[in-house]
């Protein structure tokens, strides 16, 4: 008996399988397809190399006057020359590692955090988001406990940036909440008090509440109140970022079963107890990328403090371009201020998408 | 909301009543609020009454005094602030309509080469809506307007497209038409025939429902839009005459002036908003599961029939609400303006006229009602249409 023996399978045609197969199948299937993709080079072509030659290969990379750039593509000399001033601003030269030493010790101090199997990571987390920002204030604006008081009309440059954002985020979290479980009472005052709130902050332009702040916050005071400028813009954040957190937290307490708040309600619990460990919890959770992306639209719209006349990381830039030794350069100021803000807003972006997938797994249905 | 079937009956003390805790709660949270405003209010008046100014808006009819760069309607100086508030919310829905217009038409063909089979064109659309939605409106605002508007030549050295269109430091020059007397023949024809179109697809709609018979209504439509149009001009002679924009002297003369400010403006607004318009319409075409393709193909529907009757009414259903948030978000963003001084209701009326006057709480509570309305006038007009598209589920 003689064995059977298969004949070798034939190799698939050269043209569906490897680059070929690959280029033909995405971009070459049809003459549209094909059409599509000539156009496609054609525009990269045009686009892709001058700003390639602008922006690095005739770039000016060393020097300090404006006398150094000389090849005709961009000079980051100019960058490279402010650069101090746009991180920190006008805070003191001297006094610069205490702005170091605050990011440092947030990255540091919130580093565990995403570390996913921490044991007491509540407890932990609770204690960071009470001490840190007593620090971070001790740090940035001293005046007592021996560090030297620095006046935040000193601060400028990405800090500032990052202070607004940081703290109107912190300062929204807790009134969205309220807001948003105000939105969800029963009792009909309360719900009307909360709805026209969020409606009425949701519909202006953060720029009028800006300009509101400025302006119509110190006739509202009584007469000897005087309130700084950055806090003035603080509050504004505040109240118009609480009401975009209050509808995303709400979306995310319409996301947990009715059955979890009847189970709190047979296990006795009162309402606050019943929201802040049965009902919040979860919520809270399901809404985090929510949250994240209103931070992102927040760094974002901190750049509008250009109009009240605080020197954040935008208004530094524009200042420095507008500065007659330097005039000329407005192109370079905006290229590296936008490749600041989309470095920042990009890695977020993704960082919730992450997250969106991490969490939703549970919850698929 | 969790909401009790019916209310306990009272047992034990008053104080642990839910309803009677209820009420407390609400009267104090009324009582905080009302006496929070009230001490604003107070406030308020000492400090008005200290600086001298008496609020109202009797200044609504005071002389203006002051020029503007742009105005939709007449304006001169001995103008009232009445109609300097009526040209800044013109020049605001003047560039919320076209940054709307323009970004939508943008943010639907990114959207649609986002999902493009062809690799290069889909990679192309995700690169540019990575770039534009994360870079601060304000900032692209800036770099059009400062960046390259401001560095652009001067008008003699105009950047010329087509020999008509010219643009240079004082803005873009585009040619105008204007009417001459075969222009009310031509206006009368086309309405004509778009009126002959909606009673036509109705009527082919009833015939295809009552028999099945499909009727060409795309084809039949645009021959007659096409063919009314273009006999009336034969008959009657050319509706429109074209001025283009000629250089005299130092300026251009003629033509459509379109000051920079606004260039920039519509440029950030439509570039930036229209990211956020392709991923909307993304997740709204890929909402649709391919199974409703399927079916559709095994009903025997053809490609484009597929598309028009089965995935593009399901999309749109998702799609629209976020597009209307991106709409105003795009209204609310325009009042950006005020940072390169395109005359809007922001920049003319919270900034130069509250300058002026000094009536900060007037100019501020007139401006943010309007955009309250906006805001809210559009929201209700999506929830209604929102509740008409709704899936009516059996």
């Amino acid at each position: 008996m003689s064995t059977h023996t298969f004949k070798p399978d034939l190799q698939p045609p050269v043209m569906s399988v490897g680059v070929l197969g690959w280029l033909r199948a995405n971009l070459f299937s049809n003459w549209f397809n094909t059409l599509l993709t000539l156009l496609a080079i054609y525009l990269i072509w045009i686009v892709v190399p001058p700003i390639l030659r602008w922006v690095i290969l005739d770039a000016d990379w060393s020097g300090s006057t404006r006398a150094d750039c000389t090849s005709g593509g961009a000079c980051w000399v100019f960058i490279k020359v402010r650069f101090a001033q746009f991180m920190y601003g006008f805070y003191p030269a001297e006094l610069r590692w205490r702005v170091d030493l605050t990011v440092l010790l947030a990255i540091v101090g919130a580093a565990p955090l995403f570390i996913r199997a921490m044991p007491g990571k509540l407890r932990y987390g609770l204690l960071f988001l009470l001490a840190y920002p007593l620090l971070a204030y001790w740090l940035l604006h001293g005046g007592f406990f021996g560090l030297a008081e620095v006046q935040t009309s000193q601060w400028g440059g990405l800090m500032l940036t990052l202070v607004i954002a940081v703290v109107g985020i912190g300062g929204a979290m807790p009134l969205g909440v309220l807001l948003a479980l105000g939105r969800r009472s029963d009792m009909p005052a309360i719900r009307v008090i909360c709805v026209t709130f969020i409606e009425f902050w949701r519909g202006v332009p953060l720029i009028t509440v800006l300009f509101m702040s400025s302006v119509m916050l110190p006739l509202f005071l009584p007469e000897h109140v005087t309130i700084d400028k950055l806090l003035r813009a603080l509050l504004a954040v505040m109240l118009f970022e609480a009401a975009y957190i209050a509808e995303v937290v709400r979306g995310g307490l319409q996301a947990i079963p009715k059955g979890q708040y009847e189970a709190a309600a047979a296990m006795g619990l009162g309402y606050w107890r019943s929201m802040g460990l049965v009902i919040l919890p979860q919520a809270l959770k399901l809404v985090i990328p929510g949250i994240v992306n209103t931070f992102i639209a927040l760094f974002k719209d901190t750049s509008l403090v250009i109009i009240i006349g605080l020197f954040d990381l935008f208004n530094s830039i524009h200042q420095a371009t507008v500065d007659p030794a330097w005039l000329g350069f407005a192109t370079e100021g905006y290229v590296f201020a936008a490749a600041v803000f989309w470095i920042f807003c990009f890695g977020m972006s993704r960082y919730s998408m992450r997250l969106e997938r991490r969490l939703h797994t549970g919850h698929k249905r | 909301m969790q909401k009790r079937a019916s209310a306990p009956p009272s047992r034990g003390s008053i104080l642990t009543d839910p309803k009677i805790r209820g009420w407390v709660f609400q009267v104090l949270a009324v009582l905080t609020v009302a006496g929070f405003g009230w001490y604003l209010f107070q406030n308020t008046q000492t400090n008005l009454a200290q600086r001298g100014i008496t609020s109202g808006f009797a200044f609504l009819n005071n002389t203006a005094g002051f020029g503007i760069l742009q105005s939709l309607i007449e304006y001169t100086e001995t103008d009232t602030y009445a109609r300097v508030f009526v040209i800044g919310l013109l020049n605001t829905l003047l560039v919320s309509f076209l940054g709307i217009v323009f970004a939508t038409i943008l943010g639907f063909i990114i959207g649609i080469a986002r999902l493009s089979p062809n690799w290069l064109i889909s990679r192309l659309a995700a690169v540019y809506i990575e770039i534009f939605r994360n870079i601060p409106p304000l900032l692209q605002i800036f770099f059009w307007y400062f960046a390259v508007l401001r560095a652009m030549p001067s008008p003699r050295q105009s950047i010329v497209f087509f020999d008509t269109v010219f643009l240079n430091i004082r803005g873009l020059y585009l040619p105008a038409p204007s009417a001459t007397g075969a222009y009310p023949a031509f206006i009368a024809s086309v309405v004509i025939a778009v009126i002959v179109c909606i009673v036509i697809s109705r009527w082919a709609r009833a015939l295809r429902e009552a028999t099945g018979q499909p009727f060409p209504v795309l084809v039949t439509c645009i021959s007659l839009l096409v063919a009314m149009p273009a006999f009336t001009i034969v008959v009657f002679g050319n509706p429109f005459v074209w001025t283009l924009p000629e250089l005299r002297g130092f300026n251009f003369v003629g033509g459509m002036a379109i000051i920079p400010e606004l260039v920039a403006l519509t440029f950030a607004l439509t570039l930036y908003t229209a990211a956020f318009i392709a991923e909307n319409v993304r997740s709204g075409i890929q909402a649709v599961s391919h199974g409703q393709t399927e079916a559709a193909r095994s009903l025997g529907l053809r490609p484009g029939h597929t598309l028009r009757l089965v995935i593009i009414p399901q999309a749109l259903r998702v799609i629209i609400p976020p597009l209307t948030s991106q709409y105003l978000n795009l209204a609310k963003n325009s009042s950006l303006a005020a940072a390169i001084g395109y005359p809007d209701l922001v920049s003319l009326f919270a900034g130069t006229v509250l300058n002026q006057t000094g009536q900060a709480i007037e100019t501020i509570a007139i401006t943010m009602s309007v955009y309250l309305a906006i805001s809210l006038s559009i929201s209700m007009i999506m929830n209604w249409y929102n509740k008409r598209i709704a899936l009516v589920e059996r």
